[in-house]
């Protein structure tokens, strides 16, 4: 794929008489950032929309270390044939407002709550103006992302309730489920509207793990914040340490050794692979199928084992780094990998068998749960959940960075949008994965794992999306004065996929509501931030 | 004098057994899904680990829900002493017949369905909204199967009923078979096993039986759990002393006693395993499925019926 700059879109804007500027402190040019008027945001989003772009995510940033007196938003779009572009306006320091843009793309929604919630910036017209990531019990006029805000603030506790959609009408019920629940899992609320056992509609309420995670990158460098990244959802801790350090790497104009980003490839798709099966054994689990559940994770385990064994740590944390990678692979090792790998991929493949001939668990699975082609391409839904609905958006082949740029990905599609086929969908990219990496590990270059990071100067900002194994990942940070991170916006694949689960499990019965939702597995932590 | 005490003895012997069949059908399940899984004696140590915690209440938990583990661990109990299980013709089993046995196991699903229901949460009600739309269908499909083999034995005392049958040596009838396979269908739906219920799921929302009891703890959690496990080895029973009685005493003699205790053990192992490969193979059923599954246990057991009077009756 031919990485020129993206200047298609700023054509397609200027067709329609909207006027950009090309921002030259921000990196990389391929995936440039146009400055447009403030008047012009909600139309941008029209044209995006038009143009059927998809929306990847929006945010705010306060004061670049050149201008301090600015605050501005910035929303992403991406298209299949052509590269991310990023839009950037500048807002009224005393009175931010912002347009909505949520008619355009429902999945804005909610990111445009969270920055009347973190930032004060007022959204005209949106329709949803209730507080998000902000619980009630914070003080309305608490802007914690503010830079007048220091984090260590102590606050009054104040009282609210949040207004969940009621339901009227004779036999319907509601059922609270959460945020604690039976098992160990992360917490988040959900609301159910069923008539009998038959859910009508299902609410989410999330922003119950909410730790301050991008305040916290302010004034860490990009070595520290490495390790933040990482920590942002334990389980694609591999993707987010790649996504914030190819950002900071776009953002430094550093090139990486081929051999720096082999490995870091190769451990993101291992990252997959054993997500994937633990996933998979948990959604047969969730159908009562147990001895699925049991096999599967045994390989998980096997995987950890492998990667303590390998790398020193069971969940490859900290291994990626700004300007490389932390471990190095022997031949000996090397081959290690490859072997299991192939003997996961091929032990899956048994277990596969004994699952498709179920008619037990597939009873449970095929067509629970759809989500239409529609509504995926509607909301833009990410990674297997998009894949088993007809979005086939995959940043592996549509960004192509090295070094998926020399391989051949092949992305798995489905349509029908059931359990079954995101289940179908893991099981295919357990596969691939395995292909990949055996690929990968055949021609390993030579060269160093790592070089050194230089910050770049105060003022200049990075952005890349990863595919991590839940979906892209959309990275922008922007380095200030002293080397040091100034504001770090990262957008989870969750943030989107959890409107997927709300759309799928309208008409299911209540009891397979926690079938649907592990097939979906959006991560709380990395939607909370 | 000396049946008295074997009936007490039989009473004991299926109470304080109970927790480790529990612990024999994890082990075994543990072992089919190729794990190692705990002890067999596991059962009894959380059962002490229960009965010595504190007990949190809520507040407005009202009498039900404090006097309801004690009902439902009583009326197992009496359940249980009513079922004859190495001698028959116990003083005891001449007290209660079968339709009394259905109405303590029924007041037993009664009394947990209301405490589901008292204390007021949503999986409470949830649970007892299942229990209750299942235990409908349950009840009729369970007596029906019973009634199968108390035409045959014109009676519905169980001693009596085992005589019938051991009279009429190897039963080799429809009727009987239709019926079994309904007690069976009741079994899985009555004790909450797969594919029905999942006795080990931690997912508050798919949840029937454990649904109502998420808001116990303590003591009344541990009799709950006993009364489950006693209820399992009571079914299991039942179902030996209806269709394959063989084995059983029927007078109080040490060699005779033996060997109805071995053949019990024997029985109860065999249906076990059959227990564990069933719930090992097979995944939960959707929820809505769980009512034609009855349906079809008591269309089973009405065929039975039918069976009994179409091929049996005349032929005698």
């Amino acid at each position: 794929m031919i990485h020129d700059a993206n200047t298609w879109f700023a054509e397609r804007l200027s067709d329609h008489g909207i006027v950009t500027s090309y921002l030259e402190d921000h990196h990389p040019a391929a995936m440039p950032c146009l400055q447009v008027r403030r008047l012009d945001w909600a139309n941008v989003a029209e044209e995006a929309r038009r143009h059927q772009m998809r929306f990847v995510s929006l945010w705010a940033a306060e004061a670049g270390a050149h201008d301090e007196k600015a605050l501005y938003a910035y929303m992403a779009f991406a298209h299949p044939e052509h590269r991310h572009v990023l839009l950037r306006t500048d807002l009224n320091q005393n009175d931010p407002a912002l347009q909505d843009i949520g008619r355009h793309y429902v999945a804005a929604v909610r990111m445009q709550r969270s920055l009347q919630d973190m930032f004060g910036i007022r959204v005209e017209g949106l329709a949803d103006t209730r507080q998000w990531l902000k619980h009630e019990h914070w003080p309305d006029d608490a802007h914690p992302m503010r830079r007048d805000f220091p984090a260590t603030t102590r606050m009054q506790e104040s009282d609210g309730e949040y207004a969940f959609i009621r339901a009227e009408g004779d036999g319907v019920y509601e059922y609270p489920v959460g945020p604690v629940h039976a098992g160990i899992i992360e917490p988040g609320h959900f609301r159910f509207h069923a008539v009998g056992e038959k859910i009508l509609n299902m609410e989410e309420r999330l922003g119950y793990v909410h730790k301050g995670v991008e305040k916290r990158f302010e004034g860490l460098t990009a070595a520290e914040g490495v390790r933040l990244a990482g920590r942002i959802s334990g389980d694609s801790t591999v993707a987010h340490a790649w996504a914030f350090c190819q950002a900071c790497e776009n953002a430094a104009y550093l090139e990486l050794p081929a051999y720096a980003v082999t490995l870091r490839a190769i451990l993101c798709e291992r990252e997959r692979m054993a997500n994937h099966i633990g996933d998979i054994g948990a959604i047969c689990n969730d159908g009562g199928f147990a001895f699925m559940h049991v096999q599967m994770q045994r390989l998980r385990e096997e995987m950890a084992r492998m990667h303590r064994d390998i790398f020193g740590h069971r969940l490859l944390m900290d291994l990626i780094v700004p300007g490389g990678v932390a471990c190095r692979l022997s031949s000996e090792t090397a081959a290690v990998l490859a072997e299991d790998s192939r003997r996961m991929a091929a032990e899956v493949e048994q277990l596969r068998s004994i699952y498709a001939d179920h008619p037990s668990i597939q009873e449970r699975v095929i067509g629970s749960g759809t989500v239409s082609v529609e509504d995926a391409t509607s909301v833009g839904l990410l990674g297997y959940a998009g894949r088993a609905s007809g979005v086939y958006a995959d940043e592996r082949v549509e960004e192509a960075y090295p070094p998926y740029d020399k391989l051949n990905v092949r992305v798995p599609r489905g349509e029908f949008g059931d359990v079954a086929t995101r289940v179908w969908v893991r099981f295919e990219e357990v596969a691939e994965s395995a292909r990949l990496i055996c690929e990968l590990l055949q021609a390993l270059p030579e060269g160093a794992e790592r070089v050194e990071f230089n910050a770049p100067e105060a003022g200049i900002s990075g952005f890349d999306a990863i595919e991590g194994w839940r979906g892209e990942i959309a990275a922008w940070v922007r380095f200030g004065r002293n080397g040091v991170i100034d504001r770090y916006a990262v957008r989870d694949p969750s943030e989107i996929n959890w409107l997927g689960l709300e759309l799928a499990v309208r008409e299911v019965p209540v009891p397979d509501f926690p079938l649907n939702n592990k097939s979906f597995n959006c991560s709380y932590s990395g939607n909370d931030l | 004098m000396t049946i008295l005490l074997v009936n007490i003895a039989q009473i004991l012997l299926m109470v304080l057994a109970a927790p480790m069949a529990a612990g024999i059908v994890k082990k075994m399940k543990a072992r089919m899904q190729n794990r190692q899984g705990a002890g067999i004696f596991q059962p009894y140590r959380d059962l002490s680990k229960l009965f010595g915690k504190e007990m949190v209440l809520a507040d407005h938990a009202s009498w039900i829900f404090r006097a309801a583990p004690y009902i439902i661990f009583t009326s197992t109990v009496l359940a249980a002493s009513v079922v004859p299980v190495i001698v028959v013709d116990s003083p005891f089993s001449w007290t209660a017949d079968v339709i009394a046995l259905a109405g303590f196991l029924a007041i037993g699903t009664f009394f947990t369905a209301l405490a589901g229901m008292d204390i007021g949460t949503v999986f409470g009600g949830m649970g007892a909204s299942r229990e209750m739309t299942f235990a409908a269908l349950a009840e009729p499909a369970l007596l029906m199967s019973i009634f199968v083999l108390s035409v045959t034995a014109q009676s519905t005392n169980l001693s009596v009923m085992i005589h019938h049958i051991l009279d009429a040596g190897i039963l080799l009838k429809p009727s009987i078979a239709f019926a079994l396979i309904a007690m069976l269908m009741v079994s899985i739906v009555e004790n909450g096993r797969i594919p029905v219920d999942n006795p080990g799921t931690h997912l508050e929302v798919t949840m029937i039986h454990e649904a109502m009891l998420l808001e116990y703890s303590g003591r009344h959690l541990a009799l709950i759990e006993w009364a489950t496990q006693i209820k399992l080895v009571l079914f299991a029973t039942l179902i030996f002393d209806l269709f394959f009685p063989w084995g059983i005493s029927t007078a109080v003699a040490t060699s005779a006693l033996l060997i109805a205790l071995g053949l019990w053990v024997f029985k109860l192992m065999l249906f076990f395993v059959l227990l564990v490969i069933m719930e090992t193979a097979l995944a939960k059923m959707r929820l809505f499925e769980v009512p034609q599954f009855l349906s079809t246990a008591f269309f089973l057991a009405l065929l039975g019926m039918f069976m009994h009077y179409i091929l049996e009756v005349g032929a005698q």
